[in-house]
């Protein structure tokens, strides 16, 4: 039974990528799926229904830390529409799943650990019939006391088997006892930062009738998802088929499984297609959020600002599940020190487990908390030196052929310099004009202007693309090309960022013809790896580029034997054709699309792409535990009322290493959304957690920047193409995010001389 | 609202089941319907998505506060989940489904729908569309601000948008689209 | 539910009085969420969208008496017409600074009454205007000051089977002045506000603060005070002296609290701030 969205004259999802796209690498063509986006034709996660369809709802705890004492489904299965209600004992498979380990269950038993764990699970004929019936579901749960620091979480009791400790990392990088003549210490703290995309969780579980079942979900990874689903229901892979709804933005928060299992579970119970999509508020529990750090540093140099040694202690707080805190940790200890040459360095890094909510991916994977940290040190060794902020950072710059504190050297390219110097290198802003929203306060009409000032900062930073130590990485793709068309298969969560858009691009450029993108889904083709790490135009566009010239290469093969040639003779160029100069027997030389020299004949290639092993860390934290790293700068322009603490960011500015753009326009985009996200944790977002609880699951409180609150953006692309990547090109989504927090609150240091240490700045931490 | 997460609320008042079978008609885009079936209390928005095939507008939040579900009634820029759908009984209701390119009689099946407004083909060609989960919204409001405001100031588009979220684009490519449309409009004029 | 849309004043009047179980709906901006969230579910809805009289203006009287009465379900955007801003500025500031675009085109100055939240942003402006609620119901009509009707956090007098069916709001009779903090640069909710109004016939100042206490307040002697000091025939630039004086005692008569939008002492600090600000920009402006 494939669903369908609500009314005729709407396209079914998950809908073929659309209208075959033109342009090539390096053109902006219109995104295939913009026509039905812009129309509202497009068929989200959310926008699914199926005939017969029940909708499912999640029972979840109210405390952060309880025991489960009993469970009495009974009251709920009385009320009329209800089809079943669930519960720990209901689950034929694996209790548990995880991303990283399977330390989560899919409903509670025995014990809660976070506020909003899922403890059961019901089915309904109406979303209404599903919130009464779970409120006549009883639960008898007995509070216990909540482990909700972090900072105690080592040393207290473990409130999971696996223990409070999820990962501790060490990086012993040169001589430990090196001293600089300068030493400038501090202590930072970044807070719970939320993806909130706007697409909630959503999926339609539709069973088959065999056992087995569909599930088209809003994910970042149907094949990781598929994985555990499966292990979870009990099934092999084969009964358990996923296929990607449209997806509302992910950042991240669609990395760990949400509803997929227990709508699969609800489905195959009930024999009916089961839908579940969360409201707001139970989307700000049901998915992770970026960890929250407390890091404290200390920076020595000498005295003519030459780096000498960075130690740093970071302390991530997981929340009650790992997800993907191994990895996070990770992240956090290897770029500590900031994208800068450090002969010696001492970065110890923890991620521990609470009762607060759960932590995990968010774009920029704990590069982002250590960059804040150790940009704050950076403009506090550079006042200490007497040194121009900027300068002390281009002195210190990394570039390629430079060591990390990790032992690995930076072997792709490294423009940090040139990233510095693009960001400052754009004309500072004007002052302000006259209306009110060119101050801070905008309409609230607070601003006096002789108490506005005007501050400046500059922030840098690094991460990995792609997975890092050994972690398995690839991914598949197919390419067809059948009467004039190429099609491409590839199982990418397009989540917005324009995988679609620029797979057809280099189908096109390379066969010279029309491209679509096939619906993605689990059947028929494997992994393409997650829609993070930056990683899916090197990773997937690598394996569509593979695959496509697979095809031009049995198009010339055919070719060439049509015409009694050796395949040699016939040259593929890098716009789509086929030429020979000259071609003996038939008249003339042959110039023409691969797409038009294939005919009538079918071809069609799949590929995988890898990319070179990576290696764990030791227990010194050393080895080349990435592929390839991507630097970026950011200055940032805020006026800051100096008598309320608001402020009103005026601009922002990058450089960033981009390799090389195949999309220009998508990359712009990439580069505008990341800094609104920067600006965001800078100075407005945060998820306030008391006690286990969060005060503020809702977009009246837990407030992300509208348009009227984003600066102006002026970027650089700075392209010095990545030998190992196809292309050249590095994946853009995660770098603006990174040092635009940094660069944020170094301006308002700058406009305020108040020592900032925390963000997001709230007003009363600039009065 | 803020803080139940258990999913469950005691309904404050006993539902009546009787009332479920609400009957009353709606306009929509020109052509009126009959609901049915719907839950009394159900927002415009759910009429819309769940009984009138009609899923443009979006439930990001349901509580007001992010504009994906924008449409008009009687020409004025509302969220449908804000509108309890049986009080919009006689009151003209336009989605984005039902935005009229200029030039094409409102209502007029062979466009309305097949054809892109200038607001829709500069959202795609300027960019302004990533996930797209806010796009249907920004249409609307676009479209009503232009109309409204021929030729707005960029602190005046900001802040008659500052009710549309967007979590992807960060707005730059919309305000792009935008401005593209503005001097389209004034060149033609 | 019935949803009852009555298109008369009286038969709404009516119609609630023989149930007052019934829910008011005007704009719907908070009665909503609550319903799509599940936290309220009404037994019956009486809609007001039809009702002509709570959706007009008009002034009445003249000169120093003037008033514009507004029907109960004004919009912000209404509020924001220039006519009528020329007559009521900081209620137009006011709405100026609620919600979005869409939230100003429904929701209504009877709702922010009759939700009366600490933070509703039209409320300090009414109490500083002494501005009076018209109620109605089957025994009758009854008004009362604005500062009366909100009587705690989200309580109000409104009796059982009664409408708020107008505000008259006393036409400006000098320069206003509504000043809004909040983290971001719209759709936020207060986390203080302060309306400020001079009248320069009478020589009176008023000023309510908003988010800082259960319900808006004003401390009638500062605002005594200050006028007394006030130099109102020559208009002077006013004195730092007498500025900073006149926002401490606001701050020392306000009452916040900490919430998870703020501390109480960051609003007892920015309402210092709102006051000397407010009264310096109105003063300038006369």
């Amino acid at each position: 039974m494939t669903p369908a969205v609500a009314s005729t004259g709407v396209e079914a999802p998950p809908t073929r990528g659309g209208a075959a796209t033109s342009g090539r690498i390096g053109d902006s063509p219109i995104r295939p799926d913009g026509t039905p986006k812009v129309q509202g034709r497009f068929a989200f996660a959310s926008d699914l229904e199926a005939d017969g369809m029940l909708w499912g709802r999640a029972l979840r705890s109210p405390h952060p830390y309880a025991r489960i004492r009993s469970v009495d489904v009974g009251p709920a299965l009385a009320i009329a529409g209800v089809s079943c209600v669930l519960t720990a004992d209901d689950v034929p498979g694996a209790p548990t799943y995880g991303l990283m380990s399977p330390d989560q269950p899919v409903f509670a038993r025995g014990v809660v650990r976070y506020t909003g764990e899922p403890v059961a699970a019901v089915a309904a004929d109406h979303p209404d019939t599903a919130r009464r019936a779970l409120a006549a579901v009883v639960v008898d749960y007995e509070p216990l006391d909540p482990l909700v620091d972090p900072a105690r979480a080592a040393e207290a009791p473990p409130i999971h088997a696996d223990g409070n400790v999820i990962r501790h990392i060490r990086i012993e990088h040169g001589d430990p006892a090196a001293a600089g003549d300068v030493v400038v210490e501090g202590t930072y703290e970044v807070g719970m930062q939320d993806q909130a995309f706007l697409g909630p969780e959503s999926g339609l579980a539709v069973p088959d009738g065999e056992g087995g079942v569909d599930l088209w979900v809003a994910t970042q990874w149907l094949h990781e998802d598929r994985d555990q689903v499966a292990a979870c229901l009990g099934l092999p892979h084969e009964q358990v088929r996923l296929h990607l709804g449209g997806v509302g933005g992910a950042f991240g928060g669609r990395e760990d499984l949400s509803m997929q299992v227990h709508a699969c579970l609800l489905a195959l119970r009930t024999g009916r297609p089961v839908k579940m999509s969360y409201l707001r508020d139970e989307s700000f529990v049901g998915h992770v959020h970026r960890h929250p750090a407390r890091m404290r540093y200390r920076h020595h140099a000498n005295a003519a600002g030459d780096l000498v040694k960075v130690e740093a202690e970071v302390l991530l707080d997981g929340g009650a599940y790992g997800s993907s805190s191994s990895a996070v940790v990770s992240n956090a200890a290897r770029f500590a020190c900031g994208p800068y040459r450090v002969p010696n360095a001492l970065i110890d890094a923890t991620v521990v487990r609470t009762n607060n909510p759960p932590c995990g991916a968010m774009r920029g994977f704990g590069a982002v908390q250590v960059c804040f940290g150790h940009e704050s040190q950076m403009d506090k060794l550079a006042t200490r030196l007497g040194m121009d902020p900027v300068e002390l950072r281009l002195r210190n710059a990394l570039a390629t052929g430079d060591v990390l504190p990790t032992g690995q050297r930076v072997t792709g390219a490294a423009p940090v310099a040139e990233c510095i110097r693009a960001a400052v290198a754009h004309p500072l802003p004007p002052m302000p004009g006259d209306g009110w929203l060119d101050h801070p306060g905008g309409a609230g009409r607070t601003a006096e202007r002789a108490r506005v000032r005007r501050g400046v900062g500059v922030a840098a930073g690094l991460k990995n693309v792609m997975y890092s130590e050994g972690f398995e990485d690839d991914s598949e793709a197919r390419v067809r090309l059948s009467e004039g068309v190429a099609s491409v298969t590839c199982a990418v969560a397009e989540v917005g960022q324009g995988f679609v858009t620029i797979a057809s691009q280099i189908a096109r450029t390379v066969l010279g013809c029309d491209a679509v993108v096939e619906p993605a889904g689990t059947v028929g083709i494997d992994s393409a790896g997650s829609s993070s790490a930056s990683r899916q135009t090197w990773m997937s566009g690598g394996a569509v580029l593979k695959a496509a010239r697979a095809v031009a290469d049995q198009v010339r093969s055919a070719v060439a034997e049509r015409l009694g040639l050796a395949p040699e003779s016939l040259t593929l160029t890098d716009d789509g054709r086929i030429v020979a100069a000259a071609v003996g027997g038939a008249a003339g030389a042959l110039d023409m699309t691969v797409a038009d020299a294939a005919g009538d004949r079918d071809f069609e290639a799949t590929a995988v792409h890898r990319h070179r092993r990576t290696y764990p860390l030791d227990e010194r934290g050393q080895g080349d535990a990435d592929v390839s790293f991507v630097f970026a700068a950011h200055r940032a322009v805020v006026d800051v009322d100096t008598d309320l603490g608001l402020v009103r960011v005026v601009q922002v500015t990058t450089g960033q290493d981009v390799g090389r753009m195949l999309h220009p326009t998508q990359v712009i985009g990439q580069i505008e959304g990341g800094i609104a996200q920067g600006v965001g944790l800078a100075v407005m977002e945060e998820i306030v957690v008391e006690d286990g609880l969060v005060r503020n699951p809702g977009f009246t409180d837990y407030l992300i920047p509208t348009v009227a609150d984003t600066p102006e953006v002026l970027a650089t692309c700075i392209e010095e193409p990545e030998p190992e990547a196809p292309f050249g090109a590095k994946g853009a989504g995660e770098p603006p995010t990174i040092s635009s927090t940094a660069a944020v609150a170094a301006a308002i240091r700058a406009a305020t001389g108040v020592d900032v240490t925390r963000v997001p700045v709230r007003p009363w931490d600039l009065i | 609202m803020g803080g139940d997460v258990t999913g469950t609320t005691p309904p404050a008042t006993p539902v009546r089941d009787t009332d479920a079978d609400a009957v009353y008609r709606l306009t929509v885009n020109g052509t009126a319907h009959t609901v049915e079936g719907t839950r009394p209390t159900d927002s415009l928005l759910h009429v819309l998505r769940d009984r009138l095939g009609l899923p443009g507008a979006k439930n990001a939040c349901e509580q007001g506060e992010c504009g994906s579900c924008s449409v008009l009634v009687d020409g004025v820029l509302v969220c449908a989940c804000l509108e309890l759908a049986e009080a919009a009984v006689g009151c003209e209701i336009t989605t984005v489904e039902g935005l009229t390119p200029a030039g094409a009689e409102p209502g007029d099946a062979a466009l309305t729908g097949a054809v892109l407004t200038d607001v829709q083909q500069a959202m795609i060609e300027a960019g302004g569309v990533q996930c797209g989960f806010c796009t249907p919204g920004f249409v609307v409001a676009i479209h009503d601000l232009l109309d409204r405001v021929p030729d707005p100031g960029p602190l005046e588009v900001r802040e008659a948008l500052a009710g549309n979220l967007c979590r992807c684009t960060g707005y730059g490519r919309i305000l792009a689209a935008i401005e593209q449309v503005v001097t389209v409009r004034g060149n033609g004029r | 539910m019935t949803v009852l849309a009555p298109t008369r004043l009286d038969d709404a009047v009516a119609a609630l009085a023989a149930d007052p179980s019934l829910t008011v709906l005007a704009g719907g901006t908070d009665l909503m969420v609550a319903v799509n969230y599940g936290q309220y579910r009404p037994a019956g809805v009486l809609s007001l969208r039809r009702v002509p009289e709570l959706h007009d203006w008009h002034v009445d009287g003249d000169g120093s008496a003037a008033h514009v009465v507004l029907g109960a379900a004004t919009s912000y955007t209404t509020l924001l017409d220039p006519a009528l801003a020329a007559l009521l500025p900081a209620l137009a500031q006011a709405s100026r600074t609620v919600g979005s675009p869409q939230i100003r085109n429904t929701g209504t100055v009877g709702g922010n009454l009759g939700t009366a939240s600490p933070a509703g942003d039209t409320l300090p402006v009414l109490v500083a205007l002494d501005a009076t609620v018209e109620l109605a119901s089957a025994s009758g009509r009854r008004s009362m000051p604005v500062s009366e009707f909100v009587t705690g956090p989200k309580q109000t007098a409104l009796a059982l089977g009664e409408l708020v069916t107008a505000v008259r709001v006393p036409v400006a009779h000098g320069p206003q002045e509504f000043l809004k903090i909040g983290v971001r640069n719209a759709m936020v909710i207060a986390v203080a506000n302060c309306a400020l109004v001079l009248d320069l016939g009478r020589r009176h100042l008023a000023c309510a603060l908003g988010a800082v206490g259960p319900v808006p307040m004003r401390d009638r002697d500062a605002e005594r005070w200050t006028a007394a000091h006030l130099d109102w025939g020559h208009r002077p630039r006013l004195e730092p002296a007498l500025v900073d004086e006149f926002g401490r005692r606001m701050a020392a008569a306000s009452r916040p609290i900490d919430d998870h939008r703020a501390t109480a002492a960051y609003r007892r600090h920015a309402v210092e701030v709102l006051a000397r600000r407010a009264l310096a920009r109105a003063w300038a402006a006369t």
